[in-house]
């Protein structure tokens, strides 16, 4: 038993330094319940460099910069940076492309509702539910055998394309912040420092690539092989985000009024189920995606911009929920996301010979 | 009684360890796990050590052979 409690202690620690770190940079200007929120980060991203013009959802979130950069960092020092990839990389544009579409929908990713449900929004415990319900189909399908196919090792260069990239954005931000567009009202105008938010950014990186912390992964591990281990990260990012809360008076209970969510309970459990579906399927959650890709890992970099283009599309044609409620498209678009994950889960479960 | 040998090596998790998993169903003396990278490699000890297993890991390039029974 003690030596179960030592294996969870890194996530324990990480979860909770992580949950600390999203209240602090909501006290430092990020939205409310937002101090990390992959989903909306990198779709504040598309809005900046204009793939969409939702003009209060757009900026260049160097927490998003940091994340695959600290992840890089760190997997490069420790000797983990292994460019792999070619495990079905266009279906994984797919999942992603539909997991931003739930998230949207829902207004938020996995870590966001978890940070959601430690600032008192009960929405996000719709949402939660539905992620389970979604994991739970996913891991019917695992158990069935289904596989995205192996990856392979590839060059050094196509495992730094991500990472380069985001340096580029960082370049841009710093030097050249007038050739992208920026919110000066709503979400995308709310923002912690640069500075603050960078090393954020890397400090969560480098705690979610050494610690694997995944929000799918753990609630998956716990239904398909009853291991707790990773969820304790997840237990932990809530427990310390209540306590940030608590202590910094943003602490509110209840369904109505909550910052950048609404009360649609349908389509935040729909959301979200679509969410924990493709995540599943992907192999884990968006913030496990950004650490992969900082890895070297290009199925997670396809990911990355699946989820990119995604989140363009869901503003270009009105997919994204508001804290008005989801939209017609919107609930139109979840439906029809979670039809098209069925079918591939389908299509890529094959029986294994046992 | 055999020792039973899963190639692992390409799979992203869990799939590692749902095929570990498949394979401690057939009773055998002996396991024998190829898998590529490090994640794999924790996650599959700790779930063989969960279910009771001795494990030893070697080396092999950038490969790893994880040894059970």
């Amino acid at each position: 038993m003690e030596n179960r409690f030592r294996e969870k202690l890194p996530l324990i620690i990480g979860g909770g330094i992580v949950g600390i770190i999203a209240v602090v940079l909501v006290v430092l200007g990020n939205p409310a319940n937002m101090g990390f929120c992959i989903a909306c980060f990198i779709r504040d991203i598309a809005g900046a460099v204009g793939l969409h013009r939702a003009a209060n959802v757009q900026y260049v979130r160097p927490e998003i910069i940091g994340l695959v950069l600290g992840s890089c960092i760190l997997a490069l020092g420790r000797k983990e940076f292994s460019p792999r990839g070619g495990s079905s990389p266009v279906l994984r544009f797919v999942l992603a492309f539909g997991v931003m579409v739930g998230a949207l929908v829902f207004l938020g990713c996995p870590l966001r509702m978890v940070l959601r449900l430690g600032g008192g929004d009960l929405n996000a415990l719709v949402g939660l539910v539905g992620f389970i319900a979604g994991i739970l189909v996913g891991v019917v399908f695992l158990k069935k055998g289904f596989t995205l196919g192996r990856t392979h090792k590839l060059s050094a260069a196509e495992g730094v394309v991500l990472p380069v990239v985001n340096i580029g954005l960082l370049v841009l931000l710093v030097a050249a912040p007038a050739l992208l567009l920026f919110s000066t009202e709503g979400p995308g105008s709310m923002r912690a420092p640069v500075i603050a938010a960078l090393i954020a950014g890397l400090v969560v990186g480098a705690i979610a690539q050494r610690t694997r912390l995944c929000m799918v992964g753990g609630l998956r591990d716990v239904f398909l092989f009853k291991d707790w281990t990773l969820v304790s990260g997840f237990i932990a990012i809530f427990a310390f985000a209540l306590i940030g809360n608590a202590v910094t008076g943003k602490f509110t209970l209840g369904f109505a009024g909550q910052p950048v969510a609404h009360t649609d309970g349908v389509w935040n459990f729909l959301g979200m189920t679509a969410v924990g579906l493709g995540s599943v399927m992907l192999g884990g959650c968006p913030l496990r995606q950004l650490i992969l890709a900082g890895e070297g890992n290009s199925d997670s970099a396809m990911a990355v911009l699946g989820m990119l283009v995604g989140a363009a599309f869901c503003h270009n044609f009105g997919l994204a929920s508001s804290t008005e409620g989801a939209t017609l498209n919107g609930k139109v678009a979840v439906v029809i996301v979670l039809v098209v994950m069925l079918v591939i889960a389908g299509v890529q479960t094959r029986r294994q010979k046992a | 009684m055999e020792r039973i040998v899963v190639d692992a090596r390409g799979r992203s998790c869990p799939e590692p360890v749902i095929l570990t998993k498949n394979a401690l169903e057939q009773k055998a003396a002996g396991y024998e796990i190829l898998v590529d990278n490090r994640t794999a490699l924790g996650n599959v000890s700790r779930f063989l050590t969960h279910a009771g297993k001795t494990v030893k890991v070697e080396e092999q390039g950038e490969d790893f052979r994880i040894l059970a029974e």
